[in-house]
This record gives structure tokens, C-alpha cells and sequence, in this order.
């Protein structure tokens, strides 16, 4: 039952995949224009995290190696497919809201990030939580996101109307530039945290906002794209200085392409 | 057979796709890489045309497998696990083939190759196209128009980026709230298109 507890709190305020590790940032943005889309998104993405971690976790020993990150991809593919599905039959005004947002769930970052990074280690229940945890963790970000872009785009708040009449609603922050003042808003809190941290001498590593350096030659962890090619981060170096002479047949068709992702 | 080709409608997709609703400024799809790899101008040059690549023949592949796959079967439902795993082999495929017959071209685009799976607009397109119900040329079409407004957006914004190398920034707006609140700016600059169409 520890772990259980231990999940569901690294999901919603240790690791939170919003407001600390900065992981699944196109929907965070694309369907934040109200808190009710927030909270949908949240939920649906939720549901397919928890029960692609589950039943990662329970391939976890079958699963070979090398073929790993497309046997996730198909998993989660599934379970997307099929909130896709139970959405459209029982909440048809919410499906249309998210539109193509739901099936891109499938490139999430945070649910592979997951596969990879919890489930394929670790067993069942564990992992079932941490799905519901970082999932839990995601729609309370997303909530609040589109809570405040409510609240200043229109003066309400899931639909209530909450400003006072005087009040002329900025229509921009539910529009499209909204969504990235406010995530800017955020990120500069997050990095005032982090400097703040810094001075008292608190770890802040995990805190992922200050990233600003080039993903070509990043190295460091917390990023979407680590996920998919770990093997590649070797290759990717040398690409730079390869030779022309070096790709033979043998290079090319020796390479664990398999696992390139 | 007749092939009814709209022009009109065609070019009507190339500037709507292009420039009113941008891919990245107003349906927020491949944030990751427009946020990352937009640090100098020939790096955001080389992401962008290797989007345009990769975009224009994933749509055409998937637009020929919903046709004469899915809709023949009639298994359209499959449809998201079916694209997300023709686009992952297509990349590595593409990768494949240039590495072993254009090494040249393979070096200055390889490395950007692995960064585009992750990116969303690649899938987002593909379903795009079967949600508005695009026929497979009217789909390349709005592929190739929707990764040119990649390009041109990740290329205007790492043109001020290099600008704002020099500015005084605030601590706290240091890395990505500026980026992001550049980008913002952009945004309502594209809003400025919706009245083209």
C-alpha cells in the first residue's frame, strides 16, 4: 500500500509531468482553452496511461529488447483506439471538443516515457499506480491551465460565469497566442522557483523549464525524444564526422536498425 | 479514368494550411522540435526542409494505405495504430535508403531524421487528411503546405532567437519563457492571415 501512496504522489507533485518535468507539451496547450477540455484531456489520457503501463508491465518479460519501443507503441496504440471509440459513443460533445487531439495521445510523450522509463522495470501494481499518478498529475495541470485561460478569456470557469459584469474578457487567452503567454507565465515561475532553490542549496535537477540549449547536441535527460532513440545517442555524434567510406553494406546492414527509433 | 484535378481548391489548401491556421502557431502540433532545434538559423533550416521531406511522402504513403487498405477492409478504425507504425518505418526506412545511396544528402539530413518521429505533426497530418476527408493528392498537398508553414515559422523564430542573444532578458524570462512568449507574439502575428481565405 506504501508504494501505492508513494506513486500517486511522485505523479501529482514530485514528478508532475506538467508543472515539473515539462513532458506533453502539444496537448497541454492545444486543448487548455477551457477547464473542462483540460479535464477531459486529462482523464482520457489518464485512463491510457494506467492501463498501457499495466499491461506493459505484465509483457514486460516477453517483450524482447530490441523490438521494445514498437511493441509499446502498438500497445498504447490500442488503448487510444479504444478511448477513442468509447468516447465517441458516450460523450460525443467532448470528442468533438478534442477532435484530433485524442489520437495523438498515441505520441504523448509522457505515456512512452512511462513504458520506458517505470513499466518495462517493474511490476503490475506499482506501475497501474504510477499511471495514475503521473495521469492524475496531468489533469490537475491541465485543469488549472485551462482554468486560468478561462477565467481571463472569457470570465468564467466550467462554464459558470465567476468575473463581474464590468469586466471585458480577454478573448486572446483562449485563442492561440494565449496558450503560450501562459505557459511562458509558467515556465518563468518554475525557472524563479528553481533559481530561488539554487541559492538555498535545494536540488532543482528535476525541474526541467530552464531548458533552453539545442536538441542537436543535448545530451541530458527529461526530454521527449530520449524516449525513442537511447541507442541513438551514440550514433547521433558521430553522424557529424562520419566518412563516406565507412558506409558499406556491411555498416548499414549489421546496424540494429531494429531498435533505431 | 478521369483525374479531376480542383487548382483552385489546391491552392486555396496551400495558403490555409501554409499560413492561416499554421501547424505549429495555431494548432500547437511539433512543438518539440520548433522549440528545440531553433536555436541558430541553418539548424532550423536543415529540421525544416527535412520535415517537408518526410511530411509530403508520409502523407502520400498513408493516404495510399487508407484508401487501399483500411477502406477496402473496412477496418478504418485501426487507422491511428496503423499510421503511427507506417510513419515510425517510413523514418527509418528513409534513413536507411539515404545512408546507403545518397550519403551526401544523408549527412547533412540524417541527424534531424531521428528527431522527427517524435514529432506530432507528422501523424497529426495523416489524420487530418482522413478527418477532412482529403482525396490521396488534395492529402499531399496539404502535407507539403502545412510543413512549409513549419518551416517558415521555426526559421522566423530562430532569426530572433539569434537576435536575442544580445538582449537583456529578466532571470527568470531566461530560455524558454522568451522563446514562448516570442512565439505568442508570432502567433498573433499569424492570426493576421485568418483574412486571406
Amino acid at each position: 500500500m506504501n508504494s501505492v501512496n508513494e506513486r500517486l504522489f511522485n505523479g501529482l507533485v514530485k514528478e508532475n509531468p506538467t508543472f515539473v518535468l515539462m513532458l506533453g507539451m502539444c496537448p497541454t496547450l492545444a486543448v487548455t482553452t477551457s477547464a473542462i477540455n483540460g479535464l477531459g484531456m486529462g482523464l482520457t489520457t489518464m485512463a491510457v496511461l494506467a492501463l498501457s503501463n499495466m499491461f506493459i508491465s505484465l509483457l514486460r518479460n516477453i517483450i524482447p529488447d530490441k523490438v521494445r519501443i514498437p511493441a509499446f507503441i502498438v500497445v498504447i496504440a490500442s488503448f487510444v483506439t479504444m478511448m477513442e471509440l468509447l468516447l465517441e459513443g458516450f460523450l460525443p460533445s467532448l470528442y468533438d471538443a478534442l477532435g484530433i487531439y485524442i489520437p495523438l495521445i498515441v505520441v504523448n510523450c509522457i505515456i512512452l516515457g512511462r513504458a520506458e522509463a517505470y513499466a518495462s522495470k517493474n511490476p503490475v501494481i506499482p506501475s497501474f499506480f504510477d499511471g495514475v499518478g503521473m495521469g492524475l498529475g496531468f489533469s490537475f495541470a491541465l485543469t488549472c491551465i485551462g482554468a486560468v485561460r478561462e477565467i481571463i478569456g472569457a470570465g468564467e470557469i466550467f462554464g459558470y460565469h465567476i468575473m463581474p459584469e464590468a469586466y471585458v474578457p480577454c478573448t486572446i487567452f483562449i485563442m492561440a497566442p494565449g496558450a503560450f503567454f501562459v505557459l511562458a507565465a509558467l515556465t518563468a515561475i518554475q525557472n524563479k522557483i528553481k533559481i530561488n532553490g539554487a541559492k538555498k542549496g535545494r536540488d532543482v535537477s528535476n525541474i526541467q523549464s530552464g531548458c533552453s540549449e539545442d536538441c542537436m547536441d543535448c545530451d541530458s535527460a527529461g526530454c521527449s525524444h530520449r524516449f525513442y532513440d537511447t541507442s541513438k545517442r551514440t550514433d547521433k555524434k558521430e553522424i557529424g564526422e562520419i566518412e563516406i567510406t565507412e558506409i558499406t553494406d556491411d555498416t548499414v546492414g549489421k546496424g540494429d536498425e531494429a531498435n533505431d527509433y | 479514368m478521369i483525374i479531376d484535378i480542383n487548382i483552385k481548391e489546391l491552392l486555396i489548401i496551400l495558403v490555409g494550411s501554409s499560413l492561416v491556421s499554421n501547424v505549429v502557431l495555431s494548432q500547437f502540433l511539433g512543438l518539440c522540435p520548433f522549440l528545440g532545434v531553433s536555436k541558430k538559423t541553418d539548424t532550423a533550416a536543415g529540421m525544416g526542409i527535412s520535415v517537408i521531406f518526410v511530411i509530403t511522402l508520409a502523407s502520400a504513403v498513408s493516404g495510399v494505405i487508407y484508401k487501399y487498405v483500411l477502406q477496402a477492409l473496412n477496418i478504418t478504425y485501426l487507422q491511428t495504430i496503423v499510421f503511427i507504425l507506417v510513419i515510425a518505418a517510413l523514418v527509418q526506412f528513409v534513413e536507411m535508403f539515404l545512408k546507403k545511396f545518397m550519403p551526401s544528402l544523408y549527412q547533412s539530413l540524417g541527424v534531424y531524421l531521428p528527431l522527427i518521429t517524435t514529432n506530432c505533426a507528422v501523424l497529426g497530418i495523416a489524420l487530418v487528411n482522413v478527418q477532412k476527408k482529403y482525396d490521396i493528392l488534395t492529402g499531399i498537398v496539404n502535407g507539403f503546405a502545412t510543413s512549409v508553414g513549419f518551416t517558415i515559422a521555426i526559421l522566423i523564430l530562430a532569426g530572433i532567437r539569434e537576435k536575442m542573444e544580445y538582449n537583456d532578458i529578466p532571470e527568470s524570462f531566461k530560455g524558454m519563457p522568451i522563446v514562448l512568449i516570442t512565439a505568442g507574439l508570432m502567433a498573433i502575428a499569424f492570426c493576421g492571415f485568418s483574412g486571406l481565405l
